[in-house]
């Protein structure tokens, strides 16, 4: 069952997102406020560990479980789709307190009412693939 | 040990841990990007049919939904058995900004305002509810990647459109938070 250890990695995830309260709409009102450092925290503790983690794998040409290179893909050198997407998104992080991730576990930690914000998560997901090539990138 | 792990955790912890997850993912020849499942679940609903954006091989990114649904479970396991019985604890000054918005005091991690079912089926807590998450949905998508795959894995990779899509994450909150709430609420 290949799939075990994705589901294992994702309890860990869901579990994380959860103690550490960064599902909490109050924490992203902190963090946009500027009035915690716990957001920046975590999301500056875990760039910094991965900087140094992935300049080691490439460094040492570390290799996944597989036995194949990791390989990192450059992203489409670009600024007007990150730019405005970001800002979109930010947006919607600020009002729902959640970006997919949280989502999903909001629902698994009881709040059901989640469902709404995640669906209609899709859905712009949806809205986004139908409106696509009318949109700067 | 179950009772320590049920405390709340440090800043410094949880972003060991996350960093750990997106390690673990590459170890696996996967990569940490969550938004992504948006478009497979479009995907497989059948969007691809008439939408060339969905209309990819979406089975190949199972393993991304399965660990969605381990992180529903993760959720279900913090709620219950790993649930602490410490007060939800917010930053005073950020309590009395959303006490001038109409918001009470912090009781639990999510505010009854925007997610008891009696606020989320009038009209107006359906459109933030709605609205919140597609702008997440779209947002995420347009821009490629939403927080683990620009501000974790992109940051990581010292990838610049990662910055830039962390910029705009930060525009689009601020602005929200600043200039619409206090219209919104």
């Amino acid at each position: 069952m290949k799939f075990i250890k994705f589901l294992l990695t994702g309890i860990l995830f869901g579990i994380v997102m959860s103690k550490s309260e960064a599902i909490s709409w109050y924490r992203i009102q902190e963090m946009f406020r500027f009035q915690s450092f716990h957001m920046y925290g975590i999301i500056g503790v875990a760039v910094v560990l991965g900087i140094l983690g992935v300049w080691l794998i490439k460094k040492f040409n570390i290799r996944d479980y597989h036995g194949n290179p990791i390989v990192f893909y450059p992203k489409e050198r670009s600024v007007t789709r990150y730019l405005i997407g970001g800002t979109i998104f930010g947006m919607g992080w600020a009002l729902s307190g959640a970006c997919p991730g949280p989502m999903v576990v909001n629902i698994g930690f009881g709040f059901l009412t989640m469902t709404i914000v995640f669906g209609f998560a899709a859905i712009g997901t949806y809205l986004y693939g139908v409106l696509r090539s009318y949109l700067p990138h | 040990m179950i009772e320590f792990i049920s405390q709340s955790w440090s800043w410094w912890f949880s972003g060991l841990v996350i960093s750990s997850i997106m390690f673990i993912l590459l170890f696996f020849g996967q990569s940490f990007g969550f938004s992504s499942n948006l478009r497979t679940i479009c995907a497989a609903a059948g969007a691809g049919k008439k939408v060339s954006f969905f209309n990819f091989n979406w089975k190949s990114q199972l393993w991304n939904m399965v660990f969605l649904i381990g992180a529903i479970l993760g959720g279900f396991i913090s709620g219950t058995a790993l649930k602490g019985n410490e007060p939800m604890v917010v930053a005073a000054s950020t309590v009395q900004d959303l006490k001038t918005l109409g918001f009470a005091e912090p009781t639990d991690l999510q505010p009854s305002e925007l997610f008891s079912w009696e606020s989320a089926l009038t009209l107006k807590g359906f459109l933030i509810l709605s609205l919140g998450g597609i702008l997440v949905g779209f947002g995420s998508r347009y821009a490629g990647g939403c927080t683990s795959g620009h501000a974790i894995s992109g940051l990581s990779d010292l990838q610049f459109p990662s910055l830039i899509a962390v910029i705009g994450f930060f525009i689009g909150g601020l602005f929200m938070t600043h200039l619409l709430f206090p219209l919104i609420f």
